[in-house]
């Protein structure tokens, strides 16, 4: 964003009418506008960090709004819960975006022209420049010139020119590359901001828990939950199955702190690949082609056998989700009736502790590790689920317990083999457990993109931040008979001054010695005193 | 491997003796802040020492360099005129430095070489004992915050060490770091597994150092606004009230201004570095590289108004004060993400150590 935007010429009474737009377009383009909005952009961001937000945790954001009556209302209808999917967050960054533009093009195309523009004439007097110093020489000023040009070339823009005096002037500049990684920088934020929303539109996110023994194909319909851009056609995620999880495999440490999960696959890719093991870690995903599954969490997967009487047994292992760190999980089985009958339905609500301690009747885990597993079961009967909606599998409906329609029936702990009967007769074993894992399917087509306008993005910024661009200019009067010609050198840092001192005071040295002159003489401006004091003066104001 | 639990004790025995150093070097710097040559009885005694101004000592800065010795060759150097090219208020620049000064700022730098030594050892030997980078954890992050400021301000010293005598406004913030870390304390443990992975070094570390300077570039704005502020009165001709009149030994404010602008200039393309780092990480971590997990949302915040601070400097109207202020906002940012965003808010960044 250019600190000053070049002036366009004034619209013409035929465009009378555009002079407005034109007036609100400078002004959106102009860095005063750039900086408002950006402070705008930092605080839109705020809201987003301290409410819940629905993306991240929708019962969060349900229970918010719950709790805070018509306050919560409002805030839901201005989107204040989903805060980098608002309309005014939107907004923010939108005319960001268009200012950012604006400032650009003009930008870049002073760049192009400054790049091919030839450094300035020499200013009539180097000795009003802050930093100027007097050499001679022998040479003829057109040697000398040559000489200057040659020295300073490898790094500096040079052009030698005749003056009508007889003189010759070396106009010199460096720090073309500042512009150069500012506008690289601006241009990959640009790129990076348009991967990001194709990243958004065309990016999909499937997560699913698996037991042990058990896989999944990506397909949106497998997922327990699936997301997907605008632009996702869900009929056509690439080809790959988890053909099954063989072993998840939790180790610890003596303190109870986890030290490694690791879950087993075996996978397979396109429509009859082989099937292929793996071995998917936190922090280490399994990489297919644009498709990556991630270990996001795990937990254990009782299994129970219920057998009713005069009916088939059935075994059931079901997923239970942990309630604390040491995995104390709960969790259900959902065992429907006889067709037809609406009070013949089972269901257990159930806790499991890998290491059980029982207190108060309660039951807790001292260990994640299932040293000691014990099933807390409570057995219902009558009907689970009415409407036949979807409903969680981790609990029985607490609406139905509470009408009554559910009515709890026994209460038992069992150990590991462990069985309960029902006053029904119904015979409830707690067979064992297995272990799940909650993975995850990403997958963003343009992140390796984006990946790369974030390195040209930093490399931009060093550009811009660290190159200082510097002009010099060496002016070699003409000779007079008989004594050497007098070589004027003057500099101009045209930002970051920095240790320019010290920059111009070598600079004169090099250009002396290529000059096979005699030693600098001092400034003209250096207070009378010591050399040696003064140049220590002007290196220790320099550095800051 | 299991942790080093010795090992780790004498860490903590090391954050002790850092700490006790550390506050050695405060009373050291804060005695030639009072005795020496840019201090307050200096100051009062100008009187007598004006006829000395223009007095320059040269041989001073050539022979210091040959009899070596770090606080001998900072000391040499301390004689020469200050960083500031505008003249200072009321300071008495030229004057030969007072000896009890010297000897109290030689001491100062001396008990912060001694510091910085005990608490890189404690930093090093705490990620001995539990094997692996030092900076798991809040105490531990903070411990290493604190000794980047250190490390960073002895190498400012090197540099410049005619800035010594501001070493009091350093070692303060330091020590109270410090101190924080202790509040902080967690025991020495293993990671688990989601810190397990190289991008902790490299996130984290990045991070770090970029706070570690901002750190300083916000100290060094703090410094410009009182400065300033004494500046418009001197030149008002007005008496400077309160803080403003501490202004009259700080460096003149246009060096402040370009020293901060510098320092965020250094450290911002390292943090956004970090933050890139981050998301790298977050990629392989959660299967997304930028999700608004309330840490990202407030490095984002402070990335912006560090962006804003850039823009600022080049902007009419802007520079100056504004910018100043803007400075210490973003710093603000950075300072809320870490204590109350580690601590208060729940994220995926809950790793502060601390239940």
């Amino acid at each position: 964003m250019a600190p000053q935007l070049p002036r366009t010429a004034q619209p013409s009474a035929r465009s009378r009418l555009l002079r407005p737009a034109r007036r609100l377009w400078r002004r959106l383009i102009s860095m005063r506008t750039a900086l408002v909005l950006l402070f705008l952009l930092a605080l839109a961001a705020v809201p987003g960090s301290l409410l819940p937000q629905r993306p991240l945790n929708p019962p969060k954001v349900q229970a918010y709004i719950a709790s805070h009556g018509a306050w919560g209302r409002f805030l839901d209808r201005i989107g204040a819960f989903d805060v980098f999917g608002s309309v005014w967050f939107s907004a923010v960054y939108l005319l960001l975006f268009a200012s950012l533009i604006g400032c650009l093009i003009p930008r870049i195309a002073v760049y192009v022209r400054a790049l091919r523009a030839r450094p300035l004439k020499a200013p009539r007097h180097l000795d009003r420049l802050a930093e100027h110093a007097t050499l001679g020489t022998g040479l003829a000023p057109d040697e000398a010139g040559m000489r200057i040009s040659r020295t300073l070339r490898p790094r500096w823009r040079t052009e030698v020119r005749a003056e009508d005096s007889g003189a010759v002037a070396v106009s010199a500049e460096k720090g073309y590359s500042r512009e150069a990684g500012n506008l690289l920088f601006h241009v990959s934020l640009l790129a990076a901001l348009v991967l990001i929303a194709a990243g958004r539109l065309l990016s999909y996110e499937g997560s699913i828990v698996v037991t042990e023994g058990s896989g999944f194909c990506n397909r949106p319909i497998s997922y327990d939950t699936f997301s997907a851009g605008r632009l996702v056609q869900a009929g056509r995620l690439a080809d790959f199955c988890i053909d099954r999880l063989e072993q998840f495999r939790a180790s610890y440490r003596d303190d109870g702190t986890p030290a490694q999960f690791q879950a087993r696959v075996s996978y397979s890719e396109g429509l009859d690949g082989t099937s292929r093991p793996h071995v998917i870690e936190v922090n280490h995903p399994l990489r297919l082609e644009g498709d990556r599954v991630y270990l996001l969490n795990h937990g254990y997967s009782p299994t129970v056998t219920i057998t009713r009487p005069g009916r088939t047994p059935v075994t059931d292992t079901e997923p239970f989700l942990p309630e604390d760190d040491l995995l104390t999980s709960e969790g259900a089985f959902k065992l429907p009736g006889r067709d037809g009958t609406s009070d013949d339905d089972l269901g257990l609500s159930a806790i499991f502790a890998p290491t059980a301690v029982i207190t108060g009747g309660v039951v807790s885990s001292i260990s994640p590790v299932a040293n000691a597993p014990v099933l807390a079961v409570l057995a219902y009967t009558g009907e689970l689920n009415p409407g036949g909606q979807p409903q969680s599998v981790y609990s029985l409906d607490a609406k139905q317990i509470a009408a009554g329609k559910l009515k709890q029936v026994a209460a038992q702990n069992l150990g590991l083999g462990e069985s309960m009967r029902l006053p029904d007769g119904t015979v409830v074993r707690f067979d064992g457990y297995r272990q799940w894992a909650n993975l995850q399917v990403s997958h963003d087509p343009s992140q390796t993109a984006l990946l790369v306008a974030a390195v040209l993005m930093v490399l931009g910024l060093l550009g811009s931040l660290a190159v200082r661009r510097r002009r010099l200019w060496v002016r070699i009067a003409p000779p007079v008979p008989g004594a050497r010609s007098v070589v004027s050198v003057g500099g101009l840092a045209r930002n970051d001054s920095g240790n320019f001192t010290a920059e111009f005071t070598a600079l004169v040295a090099q250009l002396s010695a290529a000059l096979d002159a005699g030693p600098p003489v001092a400034p003209a401006a250096a207070p009378v005193g010591s050399a040696a004091g003064s140049a220590a003066d002007k290196i220790g104001a320099g550095r800051d | 491997m299991a942790i080093n639990a010795g090992l780790a004790s004498l860490s903590e025995s090391l954050w002790t003796a850092a700490t006790g150093t550390y506050m050695l070097a405060v009373v050291a710097y804060t005695g030639e802040y009072a005795f020496g040559k840019n201090g307050r009885i200096a100051r009062t005694s100008t009187d007598r020492t004006a006829q000395a101004s223009g007095v320059r000592q040269p041989a001073l800065v050539g022979s210091s360099e040959a009899t070596g010795g770090i606080a001998d060759r900072l000391d040499g150097m301390a004689d020469q005129p200050d960083l500031a090219s505008q003249p200072r208020f009321g300071a008495g620049t030229v004057e030969p430095a007072g000896d009890a000064g010297r000897r109290w700022g030689r001491a100062a730098v001396g008990f912060t070489v001694l510091a910085a030594l005990f608490h890189l050892a404690s930093v090093a030997i705490r990620g001995i004992a539990v094997d692996r980078v030092p900076w798991g954890n809040m105490y531990e992050f903070t411990l290493v915050v604190g000794l980047m400021a250190t490390v960073a301000w002895l190498a400012t010293l090197v540099k410049m060490p005619q800035l010594r005598y501001l070493g009091l406004f350093v070692m303060m913030p330091v020590l109270l770091v410090m101190f924080l870390a202790g509040t902080l304390y967690t025991k020495a443990s293993k990671l688990v597994p989601a810190l397990q992975s190289y991008w902790l070094a490299i996130h984290v570390s990045s991070v770090a150092v970029a706070e570690g300077i901002l750190l300083t570039s916000a100290a060094i704005t703090t410094m410009y606004l009182v400065r300033a502020r004494f500046e418009r009165h001197a030149a008002a001709g007005t008496a400077p009230a309160r803080f403003a009149a501490l202004g009259s030994r700080l460096p003149a404010a246009a060096a402040l201004d370009k020293a901060a602008y510098r320092t965020v200039a250094f450290a911002f393309p390292i943090y956004t570095a970090g933050v890139i780092f981050g998301a790298i990480w977050a990629e392989a971590a959660w299967g997304r590289y930028w999700g608004w997990d309330p840490k990202e949302t407030w490095a984002f915040i402070a990335w912006v108004i560090y962006a804003m601070y850039l823009h600022a400097r080049a902007t009419a109207g802007w520079k100056g004060n504004r910018a100043a202020y803007i400075n210490l906002l973003g710093f603000g940012a950075m300072t809320f993400n870490f204590f109350v965003v580690n601590i208060v808010i729940s994220g995926l960044h809950s790793y502060a150590g601390l239940s």
